[in-house]
């Protein structure tokens, strides 16, 4: 089987990480959030993988490289000579897509979910249909577009876009399987999947729902980012327990490299992720926050809702919240404040930051 | 070579009903007693008084009951023996001059040559003596202490106009709305012991003045003895040529003003500092925690304090927390594991659980702060040549009145919290009643 995975461009939502590493090499849970997503799809019995950028990505190339190795799938690379949206990738890359007449899966890289492909696949065949999207139930639906299915059937009547009223509470989760046929539907120029082909397969009765059971987040931006990994956390928690950190301080589910250091009368969690060569010094507390690798944490500060990049160090007494987020190589002094704090890359903080603003 | 005139000394404390910017602070201890440095505020002014030699007595005049001030003086007239020390209390608001002068035998007694007059509510390093000298050797009947100040502060305080040579005061006003001069009175007088005629022509002008208008004196609070020194005394000597201005030396003297709770963060910093040059043995070292049950560490040493810093002996102090500057720590005050207190009063009783953080703050008598928690105020500004703007620029230090408790991590910053609170949680830019 063969996948396709939209990358797109700079990942700017995700700045100041994305200054560093282009997103899809942003670790999440301690590992390259592509990563997630390879595995997933090389568990399903993928074999080709097409990744769809809109830069140079000469940086992710030499990664994808050591991943196709590791995980034997043949990875490369679609670049788009300008943005083509998320319908125009899937016809720059007809050659890999079309090469057979199986089914391929499409989606979107800053979804992280527990990837139900071999499910997706399965229920696909089983419908006939051209397509298949992966949907999810959200709370408030009027922020979103909602999917509205015919009756109770699986087969999809239209779409909404931000209801006014309800009709319908699940949401496009950005996961899809499509038999190659629907590349008759694309050319190659700009075009959006969700408003332009989805519409024109669903007036042919052509696209079919399969409902994501589990968590679904996009971790786009820093906010959704330590949402997900909370989701992710506690997923694992009943997937692979054995992963997690466990013993006297720590509360709820953390993700503890084996390779970092934690010092004495720490109180660690819930959902935390601290990534390899981390050193965090005593008394540290931090729930909510995830720190990337090779920073170090010293005595007594305190963390919540923070992603500390790599390199970054946070001094005694400090404290971090409200959706902070450390560039790489960011020093912030002992006993400063952070609130909502974006401080980019090789910044050193040294007075408090009391209300959110972007350090340049 | 001159023999060594005999004084006395009279500190003005008011009463419970001035002093409102104090609170809350002021709801649970009389401000002239609130502890700075770790001693009371007019404890400051009694030493800088009893240690002039020929002090004959010092007076504290005011309208708190008397049972306030029975502690204070039993505890101050041990400490300064030779120097009787009482406080003659006012039954109603008499104004800072009508209050001297309606203890004028009182003060008088024993035929002092020379009266000091200090303001309580200041934070000096009281120039005293230098003042005495140069008062010695001019013909005036007062000197003033001034001190310059940023020209855009005069309007603030009481502005004296002197001549640069003599140094003979030309103009004295209250609150200027125009710029006169950088020189600002500082609360602090010697008179001579004359002073008193001339108290008694400012009542008997006021008085005349009240009759032409045809206001009745007796419906006036205080009645025609209520005077204040600043405004009718002063410029009566000032247009009788018989005031003098001494102005503190830069650099050396330290002066500001303690109006409200949060100037007590500065002043605290300026004699802690002060006592770092003058008097070490003032500031204190963490001692070795003695209570076995807070720590299990007890043989790795003590707190790292960073001087100037006082630390009551009875406060306990888990070794691995950190002090200072400008710290000061009252009786009984418990500090755990890995706490960090800087610029900061913690009165006594105090509880600091683990891990938290206290800055630029003061923390009420009996008061808990939980694990993980931040306390913090905004630092003064930091123009530190002219410690006067750190007196009127105050700044927004986070005050937690008596017994209030915040809970396990949260951030206070820049709250003023009334007593017997409880914050669950985090607070900003709030006065929380």
């Amino acid at each position: 089987m063969k996948a396709l995975i939209l990358v797109g461009g700079f990942g700017t939502r995700l700045r100041p990480l994305t200054l560093t590493l282009p997103k899809p090499l942003v670790e999440f849970a301690n590992r390259p959030m592509i990563l997630h997503q390879i595995e997933a799809l090389v568990k399903a019995g993928v074999t080709d993988i097409v990744l769809a950028v809109n830069y140079r990505p000469e940086i992710m190339a030499n990664f994808m490289k050591k991943y196709s190795e590791e995980y034997k799938v043949n990875i490369t690379f679609s670049i788009e000579s300008e943005p083509l949206g998320t319908a125009g990738p899937l016809a720059l890359a007809r050659d890999v897509l079309a090469k057979d007449s199986e089914p391929f899966f499409v989606l979107n890289s800053d979804v992280i979910c527990d990837f139900p492909f071999h499910e997706m696949a399965a229920f696909h065949k089983a419908h006939g249909g051209e397509g298949t999207i992966l949907v999810t139930k959200v709370d408030d639906p009027s922020k979103y577009g909602v999917v509205v299915n015919k009756g109770t059937s699986s087969v999809i009547e239209r779409f909404v876009e931000k209801p006014t009223e309800f009709v319908s509470n699940k949401i496009n989760a950005g996961i899809y399987i499509f038999n190659p046929s629907i590349l008759n539907r694309i050319e190659p120029r700009p075009t959006s999947i969700e408003k332009e082909i989805f519409p024109a397969m669903a007036r042919d009765s052509q696209l079919h729902t399969m409902d994501l059971p589990n968590f679904w987040m996009d971790v786009g931006q820093p906010k959704d980012y330590l949402t997900g990994t909370g989701l992710y956390l506690t997923s694992l928690s009943k997937k692979e327990p054995g992963r997690l950190a466990s013993g006297p301080g720590i509360t709820g589910f953390v993700l503890i490299h084996p390779s970092a250091k934690i010092g004495q009368d720490c109180k660690i969690g819930p959902n935390v992720v601290i990534g390899p060569d981390v050193v965090l010094g005593d008394g540290v507390r931090m729930s909510k926050t995830v720190i990337l690798e090779g920073a170090q944490i010293r005595d007594h500060a305190w963390l919540q809702n923070t992603i500390v990049g790599w390199h970054s160090t946070v001094g005694r007494w400090a404290r971090l919240e409200g959706v902070s987020v450390l560039g790489d190589d960011v020093h912030v002094a002992d006993e400063v404040y952070i609130n909502g704090g974006c401080v980019l890359p090789h910044k050193s903080v040294s007075s408090n930051i009391a209300e959110p603003s972007i350090i340049m | 070579m001159a023999t060594t005139p005999s004084l006395k000394g009279v500190i003005l404390v008011g009463g419970p009903s001035v002093g409102t910017r104090f609170r809350p602070l002021s709801m649970d201890c009389p401000k002239p007693l609130f502890p700075i440095a770790g001693r009371p505020m007019i404890f400051h002014h009694v030493a800088a008084l009893a240690k002039l030699p020929g002090m004959k007595e010092i007076l504290i005049v005011g309208f708190f009951e008397n049972s306030i001030f029975d502690r204070f003086l039993t505890e101050i007239q041990m400490e300064f023996p030779n120097v009787p020390i009482r406080y003659l209390r006012e039954y109603q608001a008499l104004g800072t001059g009508g209050g001297l002068f309606h203890f004028r035998d009182q003060i008088s007694r024993g035929d002092p040559d020379q009266i000091f007059v200090l303001n309580a509510d200041i934070a000096s390093s009281f120039p005293l003596q230098a003042m005495l000298d140069f008062h010695l050797k001019h013909q005036g009947v007062s000197t003033i202490l001034g001190i310059r100040v940023d020209r855009s502060l005069v309007s603030k305080f009481g502005c004296v106009v002197a001549n640069p040579e003599t140094h003979e005061v030309l103009h004295f006003v209250e609150k200027p709305e125009s710029f006169l001069s950088d020189m600002i009175s500082c609360g602090i007088y010697l008179f001579r012991k004359e002073i008193f005629e001339v108290v008694r022509a400012a009542i008997d002008q006021r008085q005349a003045k009240l009759e032409e208008q045809g206001i009745d004196d007796s419906t006036i609070r205080g009645g025609s003895e209520r005077i204040q020194l600043e405004q009718e005394v002063l410029s009566l000597l000032t247009s009788a040529k018989k005031l003098y201005a001494y102005v503190c030396v830069p650099g050396k003297d330290f002066w500001m003003q303690i109006k409200t709770g949060s100037s007590v963060i500065p002043a605290n910093r300026l004699y802690l500092q002060h006592f770092f040059h003058t008097a070490p043995r003032k500031l204190s070292n963490a001692p070795k925690p003695s209570l076995s049950d807070i720590t299990n560490k007890a043989d790795e040493g003590v707190a790292e304090v960073i001087q100037p810093a006082y630390i009551h002996p009875t406060a306990i102090i888990h070794p691995s927390a950190r002090l200072g500057p400008n710290v000061s720590i009252g009786p009984r005050v418990l500090i755990g594991r890995g706490v960090r207190v800087r610029d900061s009063i913690l009165l006594d009783n105090v509880e600091i659980k683990n891990d938290s953080c206290i800055l630029n703050s003061v923390i009420g008598w009996d008061s808990k702060v939980g694990s993980w928690s931040r306390v913090e105020g905004a630092p003064g500004e930091s123009t530190a040549l002219n410690t006067t703007v750190k007196g009127y620029k105050i700044p927004s230090a986070t005050i937690l009145g008596k017994d209030v408790t915040i809970a396990d991590e949260i951030a206070i910053r820049n709250c003023i919290v009334l007593p017997h609170k409880d914050i669950k949680a985090s607070q900003h830019n709030e006065i929380l009643m």
